[in-house]
């Protein structure tokens, strides 16, 4: 369903350009390029892009402003090429109002994957769907009943919180901040060790095997992502 | 002499130019002299101060006093006045010069009243002339006024004119480096008309002095004084100016002039002369004093006399030379002669005319040896002391502390004697008496001899000569034989007592040559600079009997850096500002400061330059009780040494620092060169099978089947990662080199940690079966997240890489007391035993051979790097103690601290909600 969309890549380095319009071109998305953040923006009026990619390092502007420019006018998804080593760059993209990042160097499959949950995810959150499934794990969201395999799990409250949250969003990066805002108020923003604990309770009841996650992934340093199929 | 002088006539004199070139610098000094106050010198400088101003420059008023008088007054409008500092000092409050606005302000001239004024305690400066070099240095140039009776030199000329004794007073030098002086001249009838108009400021309680002071007679005098100062002044700039400009002329000759200090209240007088003398003739000079073994005994106030004495002479330009000698004239003339002296000042000798005429005066024995050597001789004066009054002050300086054991052992000598008559010869009792007399003064000094010599005969006369028990002698015989025994037992104690004190000014030469030979073996024998450091101010604070401190700057390099306490005993760790600005001074300018010295005086701190001919080190400081008088000439010279002594160990110490540096840069140079190696074999091997394998896909495609493809994409996308991790190992531990790495901690679960490590490092560990185990319940660790991930990852991608394919990789992690546990066990060859330590080192591999692994012997040094920044740590164990895996194996152990965990929400929200904990 996502194939024929119209993606916007924004960055500054030609080789980049070309290797993702190839690739993404050869997966009948269609390409419009940008060399700066200045022609970004005004390819996003002009063009009116499903999607955005955009490198946060950008030689005419920062590519955090680029984001907060966007989400002026447009709730287009944005997905961000960084430098691994950044993480505060990362977290500040997606706080801004970036849907996902790939870092660089990056396989075509992974920013594929990215690309596409993005897409679905902004078809998902008009949809509402009341029962999400993915692998062997079910959530009713309306009945607030978790399976496994058919089997009925037992959540406390704020396990499920947590759950909940993930599903609205799932395939998507929440940072530990936004999940400790949502399930623990804004007074426990940076309290990190409650999302360890409650995290590594979620998945010995939702995960088949807790060491080797499959569900429930961490992004090292940033925050969450639940997996979609 | 005069020979190799006639060589370098028409050659401009160093010294000459060098003169020159540092007046250039500096800010000119005009001076307006005045013969006496009231003569208008404010005046006419406020005048020229208008001329210049409308000339283009910019002046400014810095201090000017109008003593009420309204044309000063008026004259002073149009032109700035920089604020002044408001000074509170016993109940009152004085306005004083603000030398650090001038300096701020920085205009081109600044008029600065009053040149010989004293700043009140407190100021930085004790003497306004100081402010005025200050501003001068920062070559801003300065207008002041003077009256000649203010003149150091012309002093005691002054007084003796006008029976007024000024105690504000100038050096010579600092006029001699005005580079003008304008002479404010006025008769003295006008003077006196002005003085009657009350046109002249007197203060009130100088009123009665006035009248004689304005006599025309000395007003006539004071005149020429300041007339012929000035002339003087033009002749001397005139002489400079041909010399430095190379122009011949009739030199003078060679003088060298010689002060005598010796104690007595002539002294100020003796080198004022001297200087004078020294000064018309353009000629060097020099102030001996001669430390006779009689020094010792000399009164506190004495000892200040020559130390004032020889302070003065410094400060006049003087070469100040101390030699100790038992023979005065001998050693003055020697002197003399060795430093080619052609005039001596001697001051008249105080000492009785008995004693004079039995020993011969000093200036007698002078004129006797210093064939072809002037001789001049200062005589007293109503300044001069009595004879009662230095006898007063020898005794007072004397210990009386010994009198009543010597009275005690003189009568117990004397009864006992007498209990054992009937057993003496008769002859051999005043002999005997001779022995106490001669114990008691060689043990309690002087005033014991003499009180001694003195019982001892009465009890003599009392006991023992008839008629017995009266102290009236019957036989003139035995009166004769009472007299000679007065005389011996005199004598005798006398030369005794002298040799006692001789010993005990040698105990104490001794022991001083004992501290600083000491000091400087404590020094030598410490290497480092903070044992250094302690070194020094622990033995100044025990010699000195005070607390004592080194400062130095924090930066030793250029001229940056502020000055802070390195080391003090007893510990200290800050000084007020008062303090820190003298110990600046002292360490900047290379002078002492503080307490007891011309800067800062009211600072509770004394500091001493530490500095070699190399650089400017600090200071060392030390405060004295209060109750502590002044430091003697030989304290301040031990301290000098002290000081010496130090700065060279500091030094020392620093060149060992400079040392130690040239050799880590040298192990660095070392270390880039690996990296250099490693980086051409690292990145060039990769690029190799990357350009390889995509040329091969770009020109021969037809040629290539689908598995020859699929092989060579392989390998270009594998060798590309690898190349990225090679990138991503350099700049970690360029980081960590560059000391930018720093965790940024959060809580972690070490379970979730390992999953991600496992799941990132997939691709590296393809082929092997990574076998987790984790203890239940692993408490949360606080530890950067992605940097303790790399870690794992780099031990996940050794232990692949250094096993046979196929063969499983063990990961555990388990708690054990307050540290997290985490292994990864490989099946490999292993690590030989000698190197188990060193594959922690950078750019480090272990040979296996010719099956040489490809790695970049970063990883593990990375991960140690990050470790030890957690309070971890990591070390390799091989061959495995358990091992069941096939090969040898190694095992990597990593330890990581586990910090309080932090607090945690209840379990359950029902039951965090419903039911508070209770």
């Amino acid at each position: 369903m996502a194939d024929g969309a119209k993606i916007l890549v924004i960055d500054d380095e030609p080789q980049i350009r070309r290797y993702l319009r190839v690739s993404l071109e050869a997966h009948d998305f269609r390409i419009v390029e940008a060399a700066g953040g200045q022609e970004g923006l005004r390819l996003a009026a002009l063009e009116k892009p499903d999607l955005i990619v955009l490198d946060l390092g950008l030689p005419d502007m920062d590519g955090q402003a680029v984001i907060a420019r966007l989400r002026e006018w447009t709730a287009v998804p944005v997905v961000v090429l960084s430098v691994r080593a950044d993480e505060t760059d990362k977290i500040a993209a997606l706080d801004a109002g970036a849907d996902d990042y790939v870092t660089k160097p990056f396989g075509t499959g992974e920013l594929l994957a990215r690309i596409r949950a993005a897409l679905r995810h902004t078809v998902g959150a008009s949809s509402g769907l009341a029962i999400f499934a993915t692998g062997d794990l079910k959530v009713d969201l309306e009945k607030r009943q978790v399976s496994l395999k058919g089997e009925p799990v037992k959540l406390s409250p704020r396990e499920y919180d947590l759950l909940r949250l993930l599903v609205q969003h799932a395939g998507k990066v929440l940072t530990h901040q936004f999940i400790l805002r949502q399930v623990w108020g804004p007074a426990h923003e940076s309290d990190v060790q409650y999302l360890r604990v409650f995290a590594r309770q979620l998945r010995q009841k939702i995960e088949t095997d807790a060491a080797r996650p499959k569900l429930l992934l961490t992004e090292p340093g940033v925050g969450y992502r639940l997996a979609m199929e | 002499m005069a020979d190799d002088r006639s060589d370098s006539d028409n050659r401009p004199s160093p010294e000459a130019l060098l003169q020159t070139a540092a007046q250039e610098k500096r800010g000119r000094l005009n001076v307006f002299l005045g013969a006496a106050p009231g003569v208008g010198k404010t005046y006419a400088m406020l005048e020229a101060a208008h001329v210049r101003q409308r000339e283009g420059v910019d002046v400014v008023i810095g201090v000017v006093e109008t003593h009420g008088r309204q044309e000063t007054a008026l004259l002073m409008r149009g032109l700035e006045q920089l604020p002044q500092r408001r000074v509170a000092y016993r109940d009152r409050v004085f306005n004083e010069l603000d030398v650090d606005e001038v300096l701020k302000r920085r205009p081109q001239l600044v008029l600065v009243d009053e040149l010989a004024h004293t700043n009140v305690p407190g100021s930085r400066h004790e003497k306004r002339y100081q402010d005025i070099e200050e501003i001068r240095a920062a070559g801003i140039d300065v207008y002041t006024a003077l009256n000649i009776q203010h003149l150091e030199s012309l002093n005691d000329v002054v007084a003796q004119i006008t029976r007024v004794k000024v105690r504000e007073t100038v050096p010579d030098s600092v006029l001699a480096q005005a580079d003008s002086i304008e002479v404010i001249d006025l008769p003295p009838e006008d003077l006196i008309k002005r003085l009657k108009e009350g046109k002249v400021y007197v203060p009130d309680q100088a009123a009665r002095a006035v009248h004689h002071f304005f006599a025309p007679g000395n007003l006539t005098a004071l005149r020429e004084l300041a007339l012929r100062k000035a002339a003087d002044q033009v002749d001397s700039q005139m002489l400079s100016y041909m010399q430095s400009h190379a122009i011949a002329g009739p030199w003078p000759t060679r003088d060298r002039i010689m002060a005598c200090i010796s104690p007595s209240p002539l002294m100020p007088r003796l080198v004022r002369t001297a200087r004078r003398i020294a000064e018309r003739r353009r000629a060097p000079w020099i102030a001996l004093y001669i430390e006779t073994p009689a020094h010792d005994r000399l009164s506190d106030a004495e000892k200040t006399q020559i130390n004032r004495a020889l302070t003065l002479a410094e400060e006049f330009g003087a070469e100040v030379v101390t030699v100790a000698s038992g023979n005065v004239p001998m050693e003055i003339i020697r002197q003399a002669r060795q430093r080619n002296v052609t005039e001596i000042v001697v001051a008249r000798s105080h000492r009785s005319r008995l004693v004079n005429r039995l020993r011969g005066t000093l200036t007698d024995r002078l004129v006797e040896l210093g064939d072809g050597i002037n001789i001049h001789v200062i005589t007293g004066s109503p300044e001069a002391e009595s004879w009662l009054g230095v006898m007063r002050a020898r005794l007072s300086s004397m210990s009386f502390g010994g009198l009543v054991p010597a009275s005690a052992i003189s009568l117990v000598a004397v009864g006992m004697i007498k209990a054992a008559e009937p057993w003496l010869p008769p002859s051999s009792v005043p002999l005997l008496i001779l022995v106490a007399v001669l114990f008691s003064s060689l043990r309690y000094g002087y005033a014991a001899a003499v009180l001694s010599s003195m019982l001892t005969v009465l009890g003599y006369n009392f006991l023992f000569l008839p008629p017995l028990y009266t102290f009236t002698i019957a036989n003139p015989e035995n009166i004769y034989t009472f007299f000679v025994f007065l005389a011996v037992a005199l004598i005798t104690s006398n030369l005794t007592a002298r040799i006692r004190a001789q010993a005990e000014a040698a105990r104490i030469r001794e022991s001083r040559t004992a501290s600083l030979y000491d000091f400087s073996r404590m020094v030598t024998g410490a290497a480092a600079e903070d044992d250094i450091l302690w070194a020094v101010v622990h033995h100044v604070a025990s010699i000195t009997k005070a607390q004592s401190l080194v400062l130095m700057p924090d930066q030793m390099t250029g001229h940056g850096g502020r000055l802070t306490v390195r080391a003090a005993y007893p510990p200290e760790d800050e000084i007020d500002d008062k303090a820190k600005i003298a110990a600046e001074w002292a360490w900047d300018r290379g002078e002492q400061a503080g307490r007891g010295t011309g800067t800062l005086p009211s600072s509770d701190w004394l500091f001493l330059p530490l500095r070699t001919a190399e650089r400017k080190l600090g200071a060392l400081g030390i405060r004295f009780p209060d109750d502590r008088p002044a430091l003697g000439p030989d304290e301040r010279r031990l301290l000098d040494a002290l000081a010496g002594q130090a700065a060279l160990a500091i030094e020392r110490s620093l060149l060992n620092r400079d040392v130690e540096e040239a050799r880590v840069s040298a192990e660095t140079e070392k270390l880039r060169s690996a990296l250099l190696s490693s980086i051409s074999h690292d990145l060039r091997t990769p690029l190799a099978s990357i350009i390889g394998g995509v040329s091969s896909l770009m020109n021969f495609d037809s040629r290539l089947d689908a598995q020859g493809r699929s092989e060579l994409l392989q390998t270009v996308r594998d060798e590309a990662e690898r190349l990225n991790r090679f990138v991503g190992n350099l700049l970690d531990m360029t980081r960590i080199e560059a000391g930018a790495m720093q965790p940024k901690l959060d809580w972690v679960d070490p379970e979730e940690l390992v999953a991600t490590a496992v799941k990132r490092a997939g691709p590296l560990t393809h082929g092997h079966d990574i076998r987790i185990e984790i203890a239940p319940a692993m408490p949360l660790l606080r530890v950067d997240y992605i940097l303790i991930e790399q870690v794992l990852i780099n031990l996940l991608d050794n232990a692949a890489k250094y096993s046979p394919k196929g063969s499983p990789v063990d990961l555990r992690l388990r708690r054990e007391r307050d540290r997290v546990v985490l292994t990864v066990t490989d099946a490999g060859s292993g690590i030989p035993a000698g190197e188990l330590e060193q594959v922690f080192d950078m750019f480090y591999r272990v040979k296996a051979g010719d099956r040489q692994v490809a790695g970049t012997g970063l990883g593990l040094s990375i991960c140690r790097s990050i470790l030890q920044a957690h309070g971890g740590d990591i070390r390799a164990e091989s061959p495995v103690a358990d091992g069941q895996m096939g090969g040898p194996g190694t095992r990597m152990i990593v330890t990581l601290p586990i910090e309080d965990q932090p607090a945690l929400p209840g379990e359950d929200k029902a039951a965090e909600e419903q039911m508070p904990h209770g």
